[in-house]
């Protein structure tokens, strides 16, 4: 890649060495929870910047509209009403959309090379001329996020608009979030950020406030600041330790190599048996019986 | 095509298409599933015209390996039950793989070891055709959660990879065993091919 700011960490299906000469700057969106008031304009402006239209769709009883992430909604805003005696009912709204993992499950169990890159800064992208549609995202992703397109069965989900942050803009949402409530910049000074914000939230009370950047995952470029971080699941069932299921590891780790060596064991056993015991011939002994079996037929 | 009027029939010519359909559909669907399986050999979908007409391609030639595979499993099944003779045969392989064959148990239509075959592959078949639905994601993995998807591709890729060592095993058996192939091109076999490695059989056939 021509920009540094798109030079490639991992690549989907590939087993050699992406290139590392130059250091590019790690960077994070922050999502500050507390300071979200739900109005959805992250929502508009990524379908915008994108080109996206969504189908209108149904009420489905709360705000979440589209009720859920589609081909042509990469982020949506969830709404939990949540109810404690200690703090009675709660608003807690989450932006939800892709995490950006430092290690992406969607990255380890795509087959198709280059349909899935991670830049060096950070950001997991799809690229859809190289998806073949098979969905082995989704199994791999331990957040819930690809969406397969109805139309062209291709995967999609948010790019942390990869496109603007190539040229030094944020995000989208960045841009037009009224509040504040979403930063971007380099994933250590989001991390600062977050703690002044987990500080003052810890003074208003908040003692479990938090930043939400889960280590299972290697970290994540997409953070959150949350008012109760010791119960991420009701903020619409974010997960509390998400990590790239065994399975999916077992599936794309160990059973690949061992798989192979099975098969070309098989293989070259086969063709070693013959050249070493020689072909299971039937023997002239048997031959002459049969001959003198028939004959006496006769 | 009779080459020798003294030869004898293994397989009607209906039970060798059958087993050839299966055939045909186990080497594509072993291309193009390896394909998908590991990095190195994502060239393979070259030969289905590109990796999205192999994701399309691939489970509807499962559909069809497995309607062709059920088939043959009733044809064959009622052949490979497992007879004590038939374990005594298992547990002398060894002499068998040395090349050393002529004290080994008399054997019917097939031995042990191509009866225990026959079960794994029906194993093979039946999880690789379960996991299959569960991860075809253009029309059913909508209809499992993710846990089960997730055990269904380790499950398809795993038992893929067992089903391609005992199909290896399977066609080289056949190879290494001269005067085998041909029970499967045009059906017969000599009475003296018959009477070294299927002498219960032999018997059975000739009456001898």
């Amino acid at each position: 890649m021509a920009l540094q700011s798109l030079d490639i960490a991992k690549r989907s299906a590939t087993t050699t060495e992406p290139p590392q000469a130059r250091q590019t700057l790690e960077v994070a969106k922050l999502i500050d929870v507390s300071k979200c008031i739900g109005c959805k304009a992250c929502q508009v402006a990524c379908i915008q910047w994108n080109d996206l239209k969504e189908e209108v769709g149904n009420c489905g009883g709360t705000y979440d509209n589209p009720t859920d992430m589609t081909a042509n909604s990469w982020t949506v805003m969830r709404y939990a009403e949540v109810e404690s005696e200690e703090r009675g009912l709660e608003w807690l709204i989450r932006k939800d959309g892709c995490m950006h993992c430092e290690d992406p499950g969607c990255l380890k169990a795509c087959p198709s090379p280059g349909a899935i890159i991670k830049y060096a800064n950070g950001i997991v992208d799809f690229h859809q001329e190289n998806c073949i549609g098979c969905g082995y995202c989704v199994t791999g992703c331990p957040f819930n996020v690809p969406r397969i397109s109805k139309k062209d069965s291709k995967a999609y989900k948010c790019t942390l608009c990869s496109d603007r942050v190539a040229v030094g803009l944020e995000p989208a949402c960045v841009k037009v979030c009224p509040t504040g409530s979403i930063t971007f910049g380099s994933k250590e000074d989001m991390q600062a950020l977050a703690d002044e914000r987990i500080t003052e939230l810890k003074e208003r009370g908040f003692k479990n406030a938090g930043l939400y950047d889960p280590a299972g995952v290697g970290g994540t470029h997409v953070m959150y600041v949350l008012n109760h971080a010791d119960k991420p699941s009701l903020y619409s069932g974010l997960p509390a330790d998400p990590t790239i299921a065994p399975t999916v590891s077992l599936w794309k780790g160990f059973t690949k190599p061992l798989a192979m060596a099975g098969i070309a064991a098989a293989a070259l056993g086969g063709l070693f048996h013959y050249v070493m015991k020689g072909p299971n011939e039937v023997s002239k002994e048997i031959e002459a019986e049969v001959e003198k079996e028939l004959e006496a037929e006769k | 095509m009779i080459r020798d009027p003294n030869d004898l029939q293994r397989y009607t010519a209906s039970e060798r298409a059958n087993h050839w359909v299966v055939g045909i559909c186990f080497i594509l669907l072993g291309l193009s599933g390896l394909a998908l399986f590991h990095p190195a050999l994502f060239p393979l979908t070259q030969l289905f015209g590109g990796g999205v007409w192999t994701r399309i391609l691939h489970p509807f030639i499962g559909v069809v390996m497995m309607l062709f595979f059920v088939v043959m499993f009733f044809r064959f099944q009622r052949l490979n039950h497992m007879s004590p003779t038939d374990w005594e045969w298992v547990r002398r392989a060894r002499e068998m793989v040395n090349g050393d064959d002529h004290t080994m148990p008399e054997m019917g239509k097939y031995n042990g070891g191509q009866k225990l075959l026959f079960w794994f592959l029906g194993l093979s078949m039946l999880v690789l055709f379960a996991s299959g639905i569960v991860i075809w994601r253009a029309y059913f993995s909508q209809y499992f959660p993710i846990g089960v998807i997730r055990i269904g591709a380790l499950a398809h890729a795993a038992f893929g990879a067992l089903m391609i060592i005992a199909i290896i095993v399977h066609v080289y058996a056949a190879l290494w065993v001269r005067g085998t192939i041909r029970a499967m091109l045009y059906g017969t076999v000599t009475r003296a091919w018959a009477k070294q490695h299927h002498r219960a059989w032999y018997r059975q056939m000739t009456g001898k």
